[in-house]
């Protein structure tokens, strides 16, 4: 899932104090399920900005509202009723979502709620690791199922680098070498003569370096 | 010969190689790069030039190279692949070659983290071993790395570093083999200090036949004190500082430990020159450059060698 | 400031060892200050964000938590849950500069009736020294 959490405050707070209407959208997929921008946290923040508002003696007149997705164009469309009646959008879906709003209804603000961060799960409770680093075409088959991209620091290739050390990165103890845990698996796996291979110069073209991307299912348009 | 290295001629004719380091100034003073290419001159065969080392921001490895060539040194160049994309790397290649430079080391660099951009984007467009891979393209095929055919293609002797010290250990002779088959023609080890455990890793090298395909220059820096030696054992990552080490200095009063260092570090110079597999030394003397000399003098490393 | 300030303060209080005190304490005849009102919850675990900060929200000038003692959780660790939801609120408090100081987490036992009036009368003395909930005074002081 996309994994995202709320910016400071003190940010959100000024970026929509010129506003005295704001509708508040969450959404209830990704963000819901890593507690950044559900209905519970539109909830939260709403209490939050609204006595913001009335500690600065600002009037502030707030609608929640959270949607199924909101990166759909359909579900974007539920608030066109009253959208008119806000002056700003304050999304605390993830930045696609909030994207959406801004290409939906461009004579309104759209205002992230959340530091969208990466593409990860959970590891316990309240926390989430990044996995995967959306490269456009996936190795993992020749990586014993680990990316290297989006968890070796240096998204090394043919790693691991000389700081590896004990199993933990450079960059911090607090971060596994990536390269460490391909070589775990290709040992569990019993296939250690695959690390000879050479891994040649990634086309990074399928990346974010080929600019934005997108991706057309002919079967599927309609 | 592949090339036209003064690094390769001395290798191929079987005598040990010395190179030493030369870290760039944090400001636009050539003279700080003259001092240090002066120093070393006459005591090493060829000079590195570091790149943005620990990735703080220092003068560019290509144009103190220049600066050293100008000198009649022969320059190593320097690159990470931290601060560079594939056009950049080859641009500086180019750009090198066409001052004379003719020998470079490939390396991934470390993260930027830990220098003073920490907030900087980094490359990694490509690793060490893909920039080993198309510097030898190049070399062997005259074509950049994108396939296109180049007019004059530098011919660059290809070094790497490695770290027989980093984990896991059963990787760092499989990794080393892979930069053999990238093509790499000579490699500089990262700081010795655990002399058995390096002893252990030349040894599998040995029984994998890889001394044969490449040059290994051991990597040699001595110990200004107990406090860097306990830096570099606790905060330096991929560093094996044993206590033998620290216990030896430890020894020793405050006002001779420099001296233990340097003895240190000839002595293992002497051993090592015994180790099969071991091509030469590379002398990293951290921020004490003028320490190379009396270390080269007194491992007995003099004269050096007169190619042409 | 007017000295006649009377906060309002709301104790969300467990519905087990401390509800049970608070209870005993009116049959007792110990008495606590009328600033504070009593929400009785099934479990402090039950207790939300969004129900610390509604009370802010709607005029409370302190808030606090009367749990069962640590390892005493008739839920096994509602008591704990509780701590750490607190101490989320307590920074969004500060980033609103209402103050985390009128936000309280407190612990009580069986048979500890008079403890449960004594809390009640330091959470009075401490908000009444801490002056209202800048919340409700902010439009007033905007106003002015
Ligand atoms: S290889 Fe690419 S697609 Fe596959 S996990 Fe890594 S970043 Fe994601
Ligand atoms: S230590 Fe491991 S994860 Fe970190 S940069 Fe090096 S190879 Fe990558």
């Amino acid at each position: 899932m996309i994994v995202a959490e709320q910016k400071p405050l003190k940010e959100i707070i000024a970026m929509t104090s010129p506003f005295k209407k704001l509708l508040i959208v969450g959404c209830n997929e990704c963000v819901t399920v890593c507690h950044a921008g559900g209905r519970k946290e539109v909830e939260q923040l709403a209490a939050a900005l609204a006595m913001a508002a009335q500690k600065d003696g600002r009037p502030l007149e707030i609608k929640e509202v959270t949607l199924e997705r909101c990166c759909d164009p359909e579900y974007i469309e539920q608030v066109r009723p009253f959208i008119d009646q806000y002056e700003a959008v304050l999304s605390c879906a993830c930045s696609v979502g909030t994207q959406y709003f801004a290409d939906t209804y461009p004579t309104k603000w759209a205002l992230p709620a959340l530091n969208t961060s990466f593409m990860g799960g959970s590891l316990a409770q309240g926390i989430w690791a990044e996995r995967c680093a959306g490269c456009g075409n996936c190795i993992l088959h020749e990586t014993g199922g680990i990316c290297p991209i989006a968890r070796c620091s240096k998204r090394m290739l043919n790693g691991p680098c000389g700081g590896s050390t004990g199993g933990h990165c450079e960059v911090n103890p607090d971060i596994p070498c990536g390269w460490q845990l391909i070589w775990d698996r290709l040992v569990a796996l019993g296939r250690t003569p695959d690390y000879a291979k050479i891994m040649a110069a990634k086309d990074w073209n399928t990346s974010r370096d080929g600019g934005p991307r997108k991706i057309v299912r002919e079967d599927l348009t309609i | 010969m592949k090339t036209e290295s003064k690094l390769e001629k001395i290798l191929e004719s079987g005598q040990l190689a010395v190179t030493s380091e030369a870290g760039p100034p944090r400001g636009a003073e050539p003279e700080v790069i003259r001092k240090k290419g002066e120093m070393l001159k006459a005591y090493v065969d060829c000079c590195n030039v570091t790149d943005n080392q620990t990735a703080m921001v220092r003068v560019c490895s290509l144009a103190s190279c220049i600066i050293l060539k100008q000198m009649g040194l022969s320059p190593i160049l320097q690159m990470t692949a931290r601060d560079r994309n594939r056009l950049a790397i080859q641009a500086d290649i180019l750009g090198a070659y066409a001052f004379g430079i003719n020998t470079m080391l490939c390396l991934t660099g470390d993260h930027q983290s830990f220098g003073d951009h920490p907030t900087a984007a980094n490359v990694f467009d490509l690793d060490s071993i893909q920039m080993i891979q198309g510097v030898n393209k190049i070399r062997q095929e005259g074509t950049f790395m994108g396939g296109a055919k180049m007019t004059l293609a530098p011919k660059m002797f290809i070094g790497a570093a490695a770290n027989p010290f980093a984990d896991p250990f059963e990787l760092r002779v499989m990794r080393l083999a892979k930069k053999i088959a990238a093509g790499v023609d000579f490699i500089q080890t990262q700081c010795i200090f655990n002399m058995d455990k390096f002893g252990k890793w030349m040894q599998m090298i040995c029984d994998e036949g890889l001394d044969q395909k490449v040059h290994i220059l051991a990597g040699i820096t001595p110990m200004k004190g107990l406090g860097m030696a306990r830096y570099m054992k606790n905060k330096v990552p991929g560093m094996d500082v044993p206590d033998e080490v620290i216990n030896r200095l430890k020894g020793v009063p405050k006002e001779k430990q420099a001296d233990e260092g340097i003895t240190m570090a000839v002595e293992q110079i002497q051993q090592l020159k015994e180790m099969k597999g071991v091509h030469g030394f590379h002398i990293m003397a951290i921020e004490w450059e003028e320490k190379v000399p009396e270390i080269v003098e007194r491992a007995g490393l003099l004269p050096r060698p007169k190619v042409d | 400031m007017s000295e006649a300030f009377e906060p309002t303060i709301i104790a969300y209080t467990c519905h087990f060892c401390p509800y049970e005190m608070a209870d005993k304490a009116g049959e007792q005849g110990l008495s606590y200050p009328t600033n504070v009102s009593i929400i009785e919850v099934p479990c402090t675990g039950r207790i939300d964000v969004i129900h610390l900060l509604r009370a802010f929200q709607d005029g409370a000038d302190g808030v606090y938590v009367v749990a069962c003692k640590e390892g005493e959780c008739h839920h096994k660790t509602g008591n704990l849950v509780a701590k750490k939801r607190l101490q989320y609120t307590k920074k969004i408090l500060d980033d609103l500069e209402i103050g985390s100081e009128r936000l309280e987490m407190r612990y009580i036992m069986t048979g500890e009736v008079p403890h449960f009036a004594r809390i009640a009368q330091e959470m009075t003395d401490k908000i009444r020294a801490l002056g209202p909930n800048p919340v409700k005074n902010g439009g007033a002081a905007h106003k002015a």
